[in-house]
């Protein structure tokens, strides 16, 4: 399918789509004018849609410089009475938090959707923090889709409730409701004016101390009649079987839950809460009232489970209510078909069977992700450990930050040792250059420093710190499929932008010592971290070469290299110390080029004390 | 219609996504309703992947233990790590052409021996389909085609719930164009090893 369908599928057409793509086919249903974003898995997908598309919807897309500021464009668009719409990965929530908190007070004009992918089980993430806890912090209606279809009807469902009670409105989905694909039927697109205009209304807009207690009152009383909207909403579905065994549950696990019940011929009855908070009382207390025994199935923290048991007490009612706080189901991670199963085997008699599980006899090695061949950050890794032997530096420490980059945790590079968050790796190497006398070196992405690497380099420089930091400028945001940044001269609508320089940017913070290398040149680069880490005081080495992933960035004829025929020494210097993919150790022990993987950075050439690597003629 | 289960698994950068949403069109345009799952990000970089897809009546792809009725493995090792989804009747369409993990001479596991991977397969279930999709692919003219061999082969396994024509239209639908001659060149082939 071609990704340009998202805007031009007609009405009643029906595609296969990925969650994200449906979510922004909802966006568009919804007339929505203004989106923004930071990338961040699993949500990525659904900014490289708007980016391809948003000039021909007629749309403002932009991918803002981090979640917080995306946050703000899209909260100012909707004060201007234009339809909004940020999204971003659940951790993106945290940084963009400080404003989504006060815009609940502020609440909106335009319609205006936040949505927030969680990644239980982490498949790219430093967490696996449940974003349902956002709805009740910041107090403002969440809507939870299981499958793509249900994106699309939600993010209409969701403008038009913000819009009528002029409160954004939060949409929580998962990495496997990103992720999945299945059928979407469309409706019509629809567009709406372009322009704004912003009414002001300091008493609305404003929340200082006097104005923010008034706004607080109202967004109770919002969400006191928002409740009756969740009570009632066709979106919270009972499936009704009359058994005494009743199943609450949301998102993914509803589709497991259904699935299982079904091959299965169980008989329960089956409570799906979509619209989840305000979480429907009523609803949920009738429904409690009709079954004997209750399962909460859910994913990550048991946040209806506690509803459920608040309910029960609250109406002094006497259930057994099987869960996460029981045991019966996971406390962590998502789920699966399987995991449902077990749980249930565990309080239900006649037992679910299990088909039969081979395991292999043999042990699987694992194959951890890497950093592509011919990568400018592997590089990077085997210039910083080698010029530490020549110093004999020992115990250094290497704060990392967010990106391709972390995977420069895995040997034999291992120069990853400390991660919170985004920006990170700057604010905490202030912080071990105070605390200890060990070398510290960190990394950053050019994206990352954009994001949230600033402010804590202004305050390195400013607290008088000693590290070195190594801005790892490949040009793009690579570990999330290659966005555009503030450092590029092209924008998230593909138009030409001002580029922003990062060199000048470092200095301006008051940095003295700043360099700029071509990580692919071995021995300039060795020279210049060798200066760097004599260095007192902060310093700034930028590597500067594009992603291997990015198109076209070869404008030579793109060279290959191999091992001279019969000169391999077998001494496996490379295969031990650069690890490039692309080379292997073939069967009869000698070391070999994969001619298709070779990118050609000749790296390995200039590595091998052998001097055996070789351009392919 | 009960669910027929695709599992697909290899490494990351060998076309899996794409042939999994092939299959997938393909199923929908011959009238199945379809899930699938995908697994993007940090996974990919040169990482195992694998898709999930379920064809006829499921609300979630995600394939129980033991419950593919198709594996389609674009490596010898990921489809050794994909046993417990396999049953005695599923059939294994996989190219036995290898990749090492990056980091396998620092690994205490080491790389099975091939042979080894196909008796485990074996013990499971016999409909075991090998073929060397990367020799096919590059005999047609294009690497990058393995996927479309892995595809052909797959296409060729009693059951499977999608016609060739079918898959061709979806293709065309989701290749460039400049590659599809040699693309359904590459299916032919994969689909002519066992096409009886
Ligand atoms: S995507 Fe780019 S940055 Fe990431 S590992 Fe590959 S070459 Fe390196
Ligand atoms: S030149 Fe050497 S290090 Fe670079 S990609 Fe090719 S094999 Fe890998």
């Amino acid at each position: 399918m071609n990704i340009e369908k998202v805007l031009t599928g007609e009405k009643d057409e029906k595609l296969f789509l990925l969650g994200n793509e449906a979510t922004v086919r909802g966006a568009l249903e919804s007339g929505v004018q203004v989106a923004a974003t930071y990338p961040g898995t699993p949500s990525s997908e659904i900014g490289d849609v708007f980016s391809k598309i948003a000039k021909q919807a007629g749309v403002y897309f932009e991918f803002s410089i981090n979640e917080k500021v995306a946050m703000e464009v899209a909260a100012a668009a909707s004060a201007s009475g234009l339809r909004s719409f940020t999204f971003m990965k659940h951790v993106g929530l945290n940084v963009a938090s400080d404003s989504f908190m006060s815009l609940v007070y502020t609440g909106v004009n335009g319609g205006m959707v936040v949505l927030s992918a969680d990644d239980p089980s982490m498949f790219s993430s430093q967490n696996e923090q449940d974003n349902r806890n956002y709805a009740r912090l910041a107090n403002l209606p969440m809507l939870e889709p299981s499958n793509p279809q249900e994106i699309k009807d939600l993010m209409k469902y969701g403008f038009e409730l913000s819009e009528k009670f002029k409160l954004p409105v939060m949409i929580r989905t998962t990495t496997r409701v990103s992720h999945m694909r299945g059928m979407v039927k469309f409706d019509t697109v629809n567009r709406k004016k372009e322009k704004g205009f912003f009414h002001r209304d300091p008493e609305r807009f404003v929340p200082v101390p006097e104005t923010a207690r008034i706004m607080h009152k109202e967004l109770v009383e919002k969400m006191e009649k928002i409740k009756d909207k969740s009570e009632n909403s066709v979106y919270n579905k009972i499936y009704n079987n009359d058994a005494d065994i009743g199943i609450i549950t949301s998102g993914s696990a509803f589709n497991y839950v259904m699935d299982i019940l079904d091959q299965h011929k169980i008989k329960a009855n089956v409570l799906k809460v979509t619209f989840s908070y305000p979480f429907p009382e009523k609803l949920v207390l009738k429904f409690l009232k009709s079954v004997k025994d209750i399962v909460v199935v859910e994913e990550v923290d048991p946040v209806m489970e506690k509803e459920v048991l608040t309910i029960l007490g609250k109406y002094g009612i006497k259930r057994n209510v099987h869960g996460k706080l029981d045991g019966t189901l996971p406390m962590i991670y998502e789920y699966s078909p399987d995991i449902i199963v077990n749980s249930f085997n565990k309080i239900y008699e006649p037992k679910i069977p299990r088909n039969k599980v081979f395991k292999s006899k043999v042990r699987v090695p694992k194959r951890p992700p890497t950093l592509c061949p011919g990568c400018p950050h592997r590089a990077v890794y085997y210039n910083i450990k080698t010029v530490l032997d020549d110093l004999n530096i020992k115990d250094p420490i290497y704060p990392t930050d967010i990106g391709c980059y972390t995977l420069g945790i895995e040997a034999p590079y291992e120069s990853a040792d400390y991660l919170l968050s985004m920006g990170s790796s700057i604010g905490t190497s202030c912080g071990f250059s105070k605390a200890t006398n060990q070398v510290v070196i960190s990394f950053i992405g050019d994206s990352t420093f954009f994001h949230a690497g600033i402010p804590p380099l202004i305050n390195a420089v400013h607290n008088k710190n000693n590290f070195l930091l190594v801005i790892l400028d490949n040009r793009t945001t690579a570990m999330t499929g290659g966005q555009p940044h503030p450092g590029l001269p092209v924008d998230g609508m593909g138009d030409a932008a001002p580029e922003i320089s990062i060199e000048k940017i470092v200095k301006a913070t008051g940095v003295q010592n700043i360099k700029t290398i071509n990580p692919l040149n071995i021995r300039t680069s060795r020279e210049i971290f060798k200066e760097a880490l004599e260095y007192q005081g902060v310093s700034v080495v930028i590597s500067k070469y594009p992603c291997m992933l990015i198109k076209n960035q070869f404008k030579k004829k793109q060279i290959k290299l191999e091992v001279k025929e019969n000169k391999c020494r077998e001494c496996l210097y490379c295969l031990e110390n650069l690890a490039c993919p692309a080379i292997f150790l073939s069967d009869n022990g000698s070391v070999k080029i994969d001619g298709l993987q070779c990118k050609g950075c000749t790296v390995c050439k200039q590595i091998c004390p052998e001097q055996v690597i070789k351009v392919r003629k | 219609m009960e669910p027929y289960n695709i599992y697909i698994s290899g490494v990351g950068g060998q076309g899996i996504i794409k042939t999994s949403i092939i299959i997938g069109e393909a199923a929908i345009n011959t009238g199945f309703d379809v899930v699938m799952s995908e697994i993007h990000g940090m996974a990919q970089r040169g990482g195992g992947v694998s898709t999930e897809l379920k064809i006829g009546h499921a609300k979630s792809p995600i394939i129980q233990d033991g419950g593919a009725d198709l594996l389609i493995a674009f490596e010898p090792l990921e489809a050794l790590r994909a046993l417990s989804k396999l049953s005695s009747s599923t059939y294994m369409v996989v190219n036995n052409s290898t990749i090492m993990p990056f980091n396998i001479l620092k690994s205490n596991i080491p790389y099975p021996d091939v042979k080894t991977i196909f008796d485990q397969l074996k013990s499971v279930s016999s409909n075991l389909m090998v073929l060397n999709a990367d020799e096919i692919a590059k005999s047609v003219g294009n690497i990058l085609s393995l996927n479309m061999v892995m595809l052909g082969g797959a296409l060729a396994v009693p059951d499977f719930p999608v016609d060739k024509n079918s898959i061709i239209e979806a293709m065309k639908d989701n290749l460039p164009e400049k590659t599809l001659e040699i693309n359904i060149e590459a299916l032919n082939q994969g689909f002519k090893l066992f096409s009886i």
